[in-house]
């Protein structure tokens, strides 16, 4: 909300500085947005005075003119009637920004003759309409000083935040009083001076809501007769402008005052427009109203409205009709105060999508106790501008008075703010504010303002205490530690999470931050996109869906990045996924990304030997890795071959350890869903579900096992065995592994052949096994026949052959 | 001179001039080998009377040891110069490049890393780290807050709705983290003491705004913390994140739903052009929203608001991401740009701590 400071001292007896009137605003809770000075723009121009005047030589109405501004004189051609040898004005040079238009004054030849400046009307100046000539200073103005500064009066502007509990500040006199009662001045009185009735108010009123009367509990209003509508003074145009409104006429214009001067707004009606009784009721379908701004709004029956017995006429706190409204020709008005229930006025404003001054108070609550006082107010400005004579007030309903008290034991104020403050301080405070606090002792009754419904307790009370104290009074006090160490607090997923973050960098992965919607038919490509994780009004198409997995939203950012000429990357990211739409269907997977080349030691050529394209080992590999980092035992865990459609078929995989928990899935992603995705392979991915890892039972001990360390050297033996090609490796080793669990250590497998060497459909699988004896140096003997027993357990399992 | 002498002399010339180990063993086989020169000079001997073989015996053998020693010699610096003609052969360009590794490649988003410096402040004044559903319920997100049935935030201007179910009720991505609050406080008692980090959600896309961003709730409740401990929480938060000494607060009264007081919190700084630097200055920069947990709030929660009390504050990570590393733009933090992200991320082993420092 805007506001000057000469404005604020209406209300305010103050000598504070605007340094200080903006530093208490700041510290009670009316945050300031900006102070401007509206002199600023007119700081350069300067007063001149004309030297010469002479007709101009190619045009009849153009005047040649000699101007000393203080540095010699300047020819300039211009075509003002009032231009004369002797006048002082004021004087734009070249390169200054005019402020009505904005454009920069250039050096022009009008008709031939070169012009270096330009005699400024008040409308070039932004100071009025007037532009039937240039502005004429007295005598003694002195040339060559600025115009702003020898005009003086600058009233500087306010901007202000207000929060939506304190509608009481979305007029002038409640910062005022917010202001006094942080001791920056005085409130000024404000007796009310009603206004008598000469006669009967002709326009009878009523409220017509079949006896719930919330929508406008009250509904007051008089006819002002043998008026005259005209232009306001001076003093209400300047106010109106400093704020950015524009002055329409007398009527207008105090209504506008005492919306930002008091918070309450008002309309006018041309009472020679009325038709009979003029009352407040719902809306109904059908009927519309034609706005002051021009349009036509439909009303429904959620609606409350001003109506008279031929037509809507205004929508309730919301705004005026434009067949009603003042006009100059205006000579009797009908004038309007009343209170609109705030959600419906809100509700009302939304659905028509039409914001006012207005809407803004009634919305966030105007005072309930200055509905007939704001009409008397207005009453009398009517009559001071406009002159004409008053009729009764009537009135229909009540004022909703929530006259509400709090029983506020003072003990709160420290127990909540940690200040500890005089019980005389409190009662100060709060009254100053408009509170009444009556009793004695520690525990009071504080009677709350009609204009403050933001009040309903204890807290409130301490909030405007403490506010108005000021915050920095209160001492910063150490919160008491809970243990002399810290403890762990994490919990396991937490403790997963950051270390899968730091697990896959660690691997060379890039973290990525991507949206957690995607759009419906990635979503359905990756298992999800039901209805009930989809948007009702998502920003984008592209964001319509609540992902069901990472690896879209990753490949997506890989795509972006090799649009831009980045390509061969790995990213990776740990986030929420969504199954469904309770707390439990959310869960948190750690997905790995790579493409192209980016493999786990980089991708890219390289003189040593460039990196190789990325297969489903890579995604695995990261899989592993990533799980082996979060406390799984990977030699326990279970690799098959059934990973989501999303994977290619031959070419994916999960790991589990059991058919009920499957930890992760990896592989290359299906060959179909790459080129949905609008991007090229080879694309893999990795994604670990970190709620799905058991958690570790606890231990009593932190101790490791011992380590049974042997005196004797292992042995390795390699072996290579065909076998048909659909044979997995797995089974071999498995195989292998069982033939002597006590004296085999290791299983490698280091070569897989298929080709020339062996038959076509079938494979040859090379292994080496370590065996580490425990007890005693092995013999050719017993080396001799746990070879045997491999053979002979690989042949059963897999009826492989040993090579020849 | 001498027939011994003579061959010695030979044998000399032979061994300094053999040019490598094979044509030096080559001259001692010749020499000291069975069939070589000085062997049989020593053959001579069995034919000679016992005086002339003490004399010549004793040169012969002479004679043996010196070519012995020379060839030692020699083979000696043979192997030093094979040695260097080895080391000569084996040199190789180190100036040619190595791959950089992935833990020189690897990055961590800095909303991971923040969230790590906020949690590591945090758990060390006894805070635990407390999560709820990104998807809420109005009743989470607003009722239970302490928002209005009309308030604006309800609307669909502002907030994710997901589609209406069969019975008309609508779930909705949570606007704000302070659903949590209500959460914890329903399943835990008091005291309690967390932050809640995580993604949040408004229907906003601009220059400055992006639908999704990430905040991080803090919450206490038990029977005596108040406003002077939640100034003191924050300030020693502040001034640990941003590793200075010594910050300036300014709590300005403000207003929000669930909280009563309520206030913002500046910071002091001091900017040139685009940069900002926290603890120095004489400017402010609002940098987040807390005060009291409304008493409403806690009631809802099923707690007495006349026996519990507490604070709640709430700051979005994403910006004191920027304040504190010097990202321009909201909008990059979830781009990937690779670029970006390389720049502005952290490597995997830097682990923020207070014993190791936030950043090291």
């Amino acid at each position: 909300m805007k506001f000057t400071l000469s404005w604020l001292k209406d209300h305010l007896d103050t000598d504070a500085s605007l340094d200080e009137v903006v530093e208490a605003l700041t510290m009670v809770g009316l945050e300031v947005e900006e102070v401007s000075d509206p002199s600023a723009p007119l700081k350069p121009f300067v007063i001149a005075e004309i030297v010469t005047a002479v007709k101009h030589p190619n045009a009849d109405k153009l005047k040649l003119l000699t101007v000393d501004a203080g540095k010699g004189p300047v020819q300039v051609v211009c075509g003002a009637p009032n231009a004369r040898a002797g006048l002082k004005g004021v004087f734009a040079l070249p390169g200054m920004v005019i402020p009505a238009t904005g454009a920069v004054l250039e050096i022009g030849t009008i008709r031939g003759v070169e012009s270096r400046g330009m005699m400024c009307s008040e409308r070039e100046l932004g100071l009025s309409d007037e532009h039937n000539g240039i502005i004429e200073l007295p005598a003694d103005a002195p040339v060559g000083m600025s115009f702003a500064n020898w005009r003086g009066g600058a009233d500087p502007v306010i901007d202000i935040s207000i929060t939506p509990n304190r509608p009481d500040c979305l007029g002038v006199r409640g910062v005022a009083r917010d202001l006094a009662a942080r001791g920056l001045g005085t409130l000024k009185p404000d007796p009310l001076q009603p206004v008598p009735g000469a006669f009967a108010s002709p326009v009878p009123i009523a409220l017509r809501f079949d006896g719930d009367d919330t929508p406008c509990p009250i509904f007051a209003g008089r006819v002002v007769r043998g008026l005259k509508n005209g232009p306001s003074p001076k003093w209400l145009q300047d106010r109106l402008k400093a704020i950015g409104l524009r002055p329409i006429s007398a009527l207008v214009d105090i209504t506008n005052y005492l919306t930002f001067d008091r918070g309450r707004p008002l309309h006018v009606y041309d009472a020679d427009k009325l038709t009979g009784t003029i009352c407040a009721r719902l809306g109904k379908t059908g009927e519309s109203l034609l706005a002051l701004d021009g349009k036509t709004y439909a009303v429904d029956e959620t609606m409350c409205v001003i109506a008279d017995d031929a037509a809507v006429l205004g929508l309730a706190g919301v705004m005026g009709g434009e067949t009603t409204g003042s006009t100059e020709a205006t000579t009797s008005v009908f004038i309007e105060s009343a209170y609109f229930d705030p959600g419906r006025t809100a509700r009302t404003g939304r659905r028509l999508g039409l914001n006012s001054d207005a809407r803004f108070r009634f919305e966030r609550g105007v005072d309930p106790g200055f509905v007939v006082a704001g009409l008397e107010l207005a009453t009398r400005l009517v009559l001071d501008l406009c002159g004409g004579e008053a009729s009764e007030v009537v009135v229909a309903g009540q004022e909703p008075l929530p006259n509400k008290v709090i029983d506020f034991p003072f003990s709160e104020v420290k127990r909540l703010s940690g200040l500890d403050l005089a019980a005389d301080t409190i009662v100060a405070t709060l009254e100053k504010l408009g509170f009444k606090v009556t009793g004695s002792g520690d525990s009071r009754s504080v009677a709350v303002p009609s204009w403050r419904p933001d009040v309903h307790g204890k807290a409130d009370l301490v909030e405007e205490v403490v506010r108005i104290v000021g915050l920095d009074q209160v001492p910063a006090t150490a919160l008491p530690r809970i243990a002399s160490v810290s403890q762990k607090v994490l919990t396991p997923l937490q403790v997963r999470t950051r270390r899968a973050k730091r697990a896959l960098a660690a691997r060379g992965l890039v973290e990525a931050v991507t949206w957690s919607f995607v759009a419906k038919p990635i979503a359905v490509l990756f298992g999800g996109g039901g209805a009930d994780l989809e948007l009702a009004n998502p920003i984008s198409a592209d964001m319509s869906d609540m992902r069901p997995s990472l690896i879209p939203g990753l490949v997506a950012a890989v795509k972006r990045n090799a649009d831009r000429g980045f390509a061969d990357l790995a990213l990776f990211e740990v986030g929420q996924v969504f199954a469904g739409d309770r707390p439990q269907d959310q869960s948190t997977a750690a997905t790995a990304v790579r493409e192209g080349n980016a493999g786990l030691i980089g991708g890219g050529r390289h003189w040593e030997g460039s990196a190789k394209p990325v297969t489903a080992f890579d995604a695995k590999a990261d899989a592993l890795a990533l799980l082996d980092a979060l406390g799984v035992d990977i030699s326990r865990v279970q690799i098959v071959r059934a990973a989501p459609n999303w994977f290619h078929p031959g070419r994916s995989g999960s790991i589990q350890l059991g058919p009920q928990t499957v930890l992760a899935h990896f592989g290359e992603l299906h060959p179909a869903v790459v080129e949905a995705l609008d991007t090229e392979g080879p694309i893999v991915a990795a994604e670990v579900i970190l709620d799905r890892i058991p958690v570790a039972k606890a231990k009593a001990g932190r101790g490791k096992p011992a380590l049974a360390l042997s005196a004797f050297m292992p042995v390795s033996r390699d072996f290579a065995f065909v076998v048909d090609d659909g044979v997995e490796v797995a089974k071999i080793v498995k195989a292998v592994q069982g033939a002597d669990k006590k004296l085999i250590g290791g299983v490698e497998v280091f070569d897989v052949y298929k080709g020339e060497h062996v038959s076509a459909g079938q494979k040859s699988v090379a292994i080496a096994v370590t065996l580490l004896p425990t007890d005693r140096t092995l013999t050719d003997e017993d080396i001799d026949k746990v070879s045997k027993a491999i053979v002979a357990a690989v042949q059963k399992a897999t009826g492989a052959s040993l090579r020849a | 001179m001498t027939d011994i002498e003579q061959l010695e002399a030979s044998i000399l010339d032979d061994i300094h001039a053999a040019a490598d180990e094979a044509a030096l063993e080559s001259v001692r086989v010749a020499t000291l080998g069975k069939q070589g020169s000085v062997s049989a000079l020593l053959k001579t001997l069995g034919a000679m009377s016992p005086d002339e073989r003490r004399t010549r015996g004793a040169a012969i053998n002479a004679l043996k040891d010196r070519v012995g020693l020379a060839i030692a010699d020699r083979k000696a610096v043979l192997k030093d110069a094979a040695l260097d003609a080895r080391l000569a052969r084996e040199t190789v360009d180190i100036t040619l490049p190595v791959r950089p590794g992935p833990l020189a490649e690897g990055r961590i988003h800095p909303v991971s890393q923040v969230i790590d410096e906020i949690t590591a402040i945090f758990t060390d004044m006894g805070f635990s780290v407390a999560e709820g559903p990104d998807i809420e319920t109005d009743h989470y997100n607003f009722t239970a807050l302490n928002f209005p049935p009309d308030h604006p935030a309800r609307e669909m201007h502002d907030t994710f709705f997901l589609k209406p179910k069969q019975d008309g009720s609508r779930l909705l991505l949570r606007t704000h983290t302070s659903p949590v609050q209500v959460r914890t406080m329903e399943r835990e008692k008091p005291p309690i003491r967390i932050i809640a980090p995580g993604r949040t959600y408004r229907c906003d896309s601009d220059a400055t705004h992006t639908p999704m961003f990430h905040q991080v709730e803090g919450l206490v409740i038990d029977e005596t913390t108040h406003f002077g401990h939640l100034k003191w929480v924050l300030e020693e938060f502040l001034k640990a994140f941003f590793e200075v000494d010594e910050v300036k607060t300014r709590f300005r009264p403000s207003f929000f739903p669930f909280t009563e007081p309520s206030m913002e919190v500046d910071v002091g700084c001091k900017r040139s052009g685009s940069e900002i630097r926290i603890g120095e200055g004489d400017d402010w920069l609002e940098i987040l929203g807390c005060g009291m947990v409304h008493p409403n709030v806690i009631r809802s929660a099923g707690l007495d608001p006349d026996r519990y009390q507490g604070f709640a504050f709430g700051m979005g990570i994403d910006r004191i991401a920027m304040l504190k590393y010097g990202m321009p733009d909201l909008r990059a933090f979830f781009d990937a740009d690779v670029r970006w992200l390389r720049h502005y991320g952290f490597r995997p082993l830097d682990l923020p701590s207070l014993y190791g420092g936030l950043t090291s």
